[in-house]
């Protein structure tokens, strides 16, 4: 057993032996790989809250937008055509299986005024469907019910940084506003999502039948009306597919589409969203790993610095060791054990340090970070991979030297 | 023992080649007690060397035990050097951040390792025991050359050759290490073999090897 740990023992006396220098290489390889940590679960952990975000529009939740005109072989932007209709929502949800609810909307731009205030702003006509569907809820209030929207009761719900705007720490509740042409009533505020890419925050949603009332909702050649999107969930999350297939068939049947012609809707769904967004913010993360990595570089070329001079000042003691009986093995063992050994502890310190960064960052807030055992494994094997890399050349030469040319080094 | 037949060696200087050695033939027997003496430049240590097994010849064969080992490679020549012989250098060779425990602990540590008692058998051979723990740079010339024949026998090899080991020291150290390999050759019957400038040392040999040149000028019995 002696046998086997003495290799470990002459290398790990020869880091203790020369302690300031094999701090220093130390220091280099501490660097890159806290480096690494800290970046990397910087990236992971933007795409986990990104990722999350994402999951909180509700994770079978479809979205079919009017797609992109083509005119010259320009594409136009998304939503450039009005092809989607009320009557498609009717169709999807009568001839689909697999789906719990759809919800078509309207927007449009519609200036508000309450009391003294004057504002612009997008108003959503919805159907009730569309609460469940977009997975929202009430703060305060309530949502207008099936009879208020056959009705086309003239009520608003409000995201929570519009009635901020709109209201202050005032209570909206039982309000009018004056929206268009019509005056309406504030019955409910939404719960808030957090800070993201269209969120219901910055909504206003109304019965899509009020919505009618005050802007004329266009109509198709057909006579459908058009309508600026329809969501819909799916009951079934292992279905998303088929479902997606079946309302795109369906589609472009009612649109009468040639079977060559590129379809005149955006259908996606959030799964999909998020898969294409985590592939993104994955190769972000990778990029920012990377660009960390240059430094473990730095620090691995650091070692075989040291190495060399490492090897160059000790000739004499190698010419020693190889009258004494080492054999070449012996030495480039010895050597590159070293070499791992300095690297090794550089990983272990370099974790430490990166984690307590990144746990620094993370409790400064808004940058969320996350160390997971996948980072850490890179970065200890990629820095031991190092050591044993730029360890191999000083190691190797050191065991080519001829013993009498070594012995009388000074 | 060791049996040198017709040994040669060259070694090239640049376009030119320079022979160290040539016609060497020498016979030294299990346990004697052998002098090289010869003016510097003469190949001494050379010879020494490649008896050591720490170098090859250009041309010859070189029986140590009665095994040609002058076409071995140098992983089985190291093997040898292991097992088989002890070096006292002139210039000590001790390594200056271990302690004389330590140094003489690698003298093991080559061969096959071995219990830490027989190190600190060692020490107490040479009348160090109470210096164990002292680095090189705390110990005298003289101390450090007895580490240095403590680190050579520690694995007990039937072979101690020594490089002027007396050369760096004042004449009373010198008179002491002397002593501690005299009993050694007398009480364990070890084969030695010392390069020497000076006669009163070599006078302790049983036979004294002149070497000139290259070449065995002669020899003498005491």
């Amino acid at each position: 057993m002696t046998k086997f740990f003495e290799p470990f023992s002459t290398a790990w006396s020869g880091v203790v032996t020369h302690k300031l220098r094999s701090f220093l290489t130390i220091l280099g390889i501490v660097i890159g790989v806290s480096a690494v940590i800290t970046l990397m679960s910087i990236g992971r952990g933007a795409e986990a809250q990104v990722l999350s975000n994402i999951k909180n529009l509700g994770p079978n939740l479809i979205t079919i937008r009017p797609g992109a005109s083509m005119a010259g072989g320009v594409r136009g932007a998304i939503g450039g055509v009005r092809t989607l209709t009320i009557e498609d929502a009717q169709a999807i949800s009568e001839q689909v299986p697999n789906i719990s609810a759809v919800a078509p909307s309207y927007s449009s731009s519609l200036q508000l005024v309450v009391g003294s205030k004057n504002t612009n702003a997008t108003v959503n006509g919805v159907t009730p469907e569309y609460m469940p569907v977009n997975n929202l809820k009430i703060a305060s209030g309530a949502f207008f019910t099936e009879y208020e929207y056959q009705q086309g009761a003239k009520v608003a719900v409000l995201g929570s940084n519009v009635t901020q705007t709109l209201f202050g720490s005032e209570n909206p509740i039982g309000q009018q506003m004056r929206m268009g042409t019509i005056i309406v009533r504030v019955i409910g505020v939404l719960q808030s999502k957090g800070a993201m890419f269209g969120s219901p925050d910055d909504t206003i949603l109304i019965p899509l039948t009020a919505m009618q009332q005050t802007v004329a909702q266009p109509l198709t050649p057909h006579g459908g009306h058009i309508v600026s999107s329809i969501s819909l969930t799916v009951s079934d999350q292992s279905q998303t597919q088929n479902v997606l297939d079946a309302i795109t068939s369906l589609l472009r049947t009612r649109h009468q589409l040639a079977s060559s012609a590129d379809n005149d809707f955006n259908i996606m769904s959030v799964e999909e969203i998020a898969s294409t967004l985590s592939q993104a913010m994955g190769t972000m993360t990778l990029l920012l790993g990377a660009i960390a990595a240059i430094s473990l570089l730095v620090g691995g070329i650091g070692v075989m610095n040291i190495m060399l001079v490492s090897v160059l000042e000790r000739t004499r003691e190698i010419g020693v060791r190889k009258a004494l009986g080492a054999r070449e093995r012996d030495i480039w063992i010895q050597f590159l054990l070293e070499a791992a050994f300095l690297t090794l502890a550089g990983g272990i310190i370099g974790i430490i340090v990166g984690w307590a960064v990144s746990y620094i960052i993370s409790s400064l807030g808004t940058i969320s970070t996350l160390v997971s055992a996948d980072i850490i494994i890179l970065a200890v094997s990629v820095s031991v991979g190092i050591g044993l890399f730029f360890g191999f050349y000083p190691a190797w030469n050191a065991s080519r030297l001829n013993p009498i040319e070594a012995l009388r080094a000074e | 023992m060791i049996r040198l037949k017709d040994i040669a060696k060259v070694y090239p200087m640049g376009k030119r080649e320079l022979t160290v050695l040539q016609g060497v033939n020498l016979r030294i027997k299990r346990g004697e007690l052998v002098a090289i003496m010869g003016p510097s430049g003469s190949g001494k240590t050379t010879l020494l060397n490649l008896i050591g097994c720490l170098d090859k010849p250009t041309s010859g064969s070189y029986y140590l035990e009665d095994k040609e080992v002058s076409r071995l490679s140098s992983g089985e020549l190291a093997k040898i050097r292991g097992q088989k012989i002890g070096f006292v250098f002139q210039t000590f060779n001790l390594l200056p951040r271990l302690s004389a425990l330590a140094n003489v602990e690698l003298g093991l540590r080559y061969a096959g390792g071995g219990d830490r008692h027989l190190v600190l058998e060692a020490l107490a051979r040479v009348g160090l025991s109470d210096r164990a723990n002292h680095r090189p740079t705390e110990l005298s010339g003289g101390e450090q050359q007895r580490v240095a024949i403590a680190r050579a026998l520690v694995k007990e090899p039937p072979l101690i050759l020594a490089d002027e080991p007396t050369g760096n020291l004042d004449s009373r150290s010198g008179q002491e290490i002397i002593s501690i390999l005299t009993s050694l050759h007398a009480e364990q019957g070890v084969t030695l073999v010392l390069i020497t400038h000076d006669a009163g040392i070599a006078n302790h040999c049983q036979r004294i090897i002149h070497i000139k040149d290259g070449q065995i000028e002669g020899e003498e019995k005491v």
